[in-house]
């Protein structure tokens, strides 16, 4: 059993306050849906607990059981059971799925001698063409066939939590249901555990949330179970935004005196 | 006391003394030139000490050619590129290659010359006479153990006659302390196509300058070179595609990476004649910088003198994209294996189209190597 807690997250990219104190727990086997409007910090969030550049973060704490995950570099948070599926996956002209894999897998010290052999077979789970595997990491793909790319490396190297960055962005029905059925399984097969980030409802119509958090300008401002899409299909974000301040780093926090820790 | 004189030259007892000599001779009369000639510029041209070099040969190997080695080399009347090259034709050890017309090798020909004589100056010239319709590839490696102190003064003249194919690749893996300033020359006639490929992994001070051109028409020729350098070496790369002939294309992708305190220049010209209407030319030089003392310098230049032609230029140079080495490290990848995985990934497209059958696992090592060695673990 493996947890990723979040605790009063609060980010800022290039000096701009995205995050303003966010508070989640995600443990083994469970999905939970961090759903929010253009603009809300969804990215930010996946980006800040994976460690990508050009964030900082201001307060709070990100922690995988026992280990402070934000006191350690990227590839150490991939290799404690972190995995992120970024929502414009990144292109590596000249890199082979297959060699990104295998140093994946060195650098876990395991061998690499059935990487190609749990391609195949992980390939044919997600009817992801063979013919792509040979090529560089998402050169040339559309964007079905790289989120189909993404969900392959997340099956084979089998990590304990994954964020999901609209995993549904750009994908055709076919493919996002591939790619959400491959998660589901793996969260009942490997209980893996999973955040997914997204707009809309539909990715949730086949990946199952357990909880959905409402994320607003920078906070989330509702959770509940998977009748909170029902709302938000109905509503839109609209009701969620209303309640919110307009300056969300300002107002309402001076007026009621609210701590901020900034560092 | 120069230490290559004329009596260097008449003692080597060769049939053709008097244009060795005079070759000496116009190499004697001239000063040896400087950064501040364009071509020269950000050349180590300056710290060159001719004298401390005594003349000597270099152990050659040769595999592939027995049925196409000729004695009677002819080489060119016209002028050498620079003094470098009359230095070689005075001192040359030439190896003539002549492929007869028709005539398809189906193996590489694999020259392979080795420096052993420490503070030696040595001066290969290799001539690849392609008759019609022939087809050969020639692969010249430069070698030497990393002890090794010496200069190396490479020649190279490729001549494609009418719809010949000639595909030369020369490899640098000289130890870090040998000068290399090589000239090449090619020639391609009507419909001919050669492929002009470099791999510079090695050398203190290598420099590589080739000038291509299209005399017939439908001539083409494709330039692509891969090169790498680390601690204190500086690769150095001059280029010129010349399109005399109508609907001739040449192509070049030059691709190179510098660590540590290392440095790299590229300077391309693409010229077009006032008859080489309908002539496509493109050229390409990327450069990674891997370290905040690496240098790398790239000038492309265009002389077009007619209308009517296809032309394009690009030229980067920066560091890794962060974005790559991120998605990388996402996936557990330490840095130092990530940054050579978008290395190398950065080399594929020249090594995929180099001339090396089945070797380019073995090549695409070396360099991996080299990283291997150069990168400081974060």
């Amino acid at each position: 059993m493996t947890t990723l807690s979040i605790a009063n997250l609060h980010a800022s990219v290039g000096g701009k306050r995205i995050l303003n104190g966010i508070d989640l727990a995600v443990s083994s086997g469970q999905v939970h849906a961090v759903m929010g409007p253009n603009g809300a910090g969804k990215s930010t969030l996946s980006a800040v607990v994976m460690g990508q550049p050009g964030y900082t973060v201001i307060d709070g704490t990100v922690r995988l059981d026992d280990l402070d995950l934000l006191s350690m570099p990227t590839w150490q948070r991939a290799q404690a059971g972190l995995h992120l599926v970024m929502q414009y996956p990144t292109e590596v002209p000249g890199v082979a799925v297959a060699d990104v894999l295998k140093e994946a897998f060195l650098a876990r010290g395991r061998s690499t001698l059935d990487v190609e052999e749990l391609m195949s077979k992980e390939a044919a789970r997600i009817n992801f063409g063979e013919q792509f595997l040979t090529r560089s990491v998402n050169v040339d793909l559309s964007g079905g066939e790289k989120k189909r790319n993404e969900t392959l490396q997340l099956a084979i190297l089998q990590p304990k939590i994954a964020i999901l960055d609209e995993l549904d962005s750009g994908l055709d029905i076919d493919a996002l249901r591939d790619c959400s059925r491959r998660v589901e399984e793996a969260t009942n097969e490997d209980g893996l555990g999973v955040l997914v980030i997204t707009h809309y409802s539909r990715l949730l119509k086949e990946l199952k949330p357990d909880v959905v958090h409402i994320l607003v300008k920078g906070r989330i401002v509702e959770t509940g179970g998977p009748e909170l899409v029902e709302v938000l299909e109905r509503d839109g974000y609209a009701a969620f935004e209303r309640d919110q301040p307009e300056e969300s780093s300002s107002t309402l926090d001076d007026l009621f005196g609210m701590p901020h820790n900034e560092n | 006391m120069p230490s290559l004189t004329s009596d260097d030259v008449r003692s080597l007892q060769m049939a053709d003394a008097d244009e060795r000599l005079s070759a000496f001779d116009r190499f004697a009369a001239a000063p040896l030139p400087t950064p501040q000639q364009e071509i020269w510029r950000y050349s180590r041209i300056g710290e060159l000490q001719l004298d401390s070099y005594r003349y000597g040969t270099l152990s050659t190997t040769i595999t592939g050619a027995e049925s196409v080695l000729v004695d009677d080399a002819t080489i060119d009347a016209e002028s050498e590129l620079d003094l470098f090259a009359e230095l070689n034709r005075a001192f040359m050890a030439p190896i003539h290659i002549r492929v007869p017309r028709g005539n398809v090798l189906e193996q590489p020909i694999v020259i392979t010359h080795t420096l052993r004589a420490d503070g030696t100056a040595c001066f290969p010239r290799l001539v690849i006479d392609a008759e019609a319709d022939s087809e050969v590839t020639v692969i010249e490696l430069f070698v030497s153990d990393e002890s090794v102190t010496g200069i190396i003064m490479p020649v190279l003249q490729v001549r494609a006659q009418q719809a010949a194919r000639v595909k030369y690749l020369s490899v640098n893996e000289l130890g870090s302390k040998v000068w290399q300033i090589a000239n090449q020359q090619a020639v391609g006639d009507r419909d001919s196509n050669t492929l002009l490929s470099t791999v510079a992994l090695g050398g203190d001070y290598a420099r590589v300058r080739t000038h291509a051109r299209l005399v017939g028409q439908g001539g083409s020729t494709r330039q692509v070179a891969l090169y790498f350098a680390d601690g204190t070496q500086t690769h150095d790369f001059r280029t010129t595609q010349e399109h005399i002939a109508p609907k001739t294309t040449s192509d070049l992708l030059f691709k190179g990476a510098v660590n540590d305190q290392a440095r790299s220049v590229y300077t391309g010209l693409i010229k077009i004649g006032p008859n080489a209407r309908g002539a496509q030319a493109f050229q390409t030089n990327r450069n990674l910088t891997l370290s905040d003392g690496a240098w790398a310098e790239s000038v492309p230049n265009l002389e077009i003198e007619t209308n009517d032609v296809k032309c394009s230029h690009a030229s980067t140079v920066g560091p890794i994209d962060e974005e790559q080495r991120f998605y990388l490290e996402s996936r557990g990848i330490q840095p130092d294996i990530a940054e050579r995985l978008v290395v190398l990934g950065f080399f594929d497209e020249v090594l995929g189209q180099l001339p090396v059958g089945s070797h380019a696992p073995e090549l695409r090592e070396r360099i991996s190597a080299k990283l291997h060695q150069a990168v400081v673990p974060v």
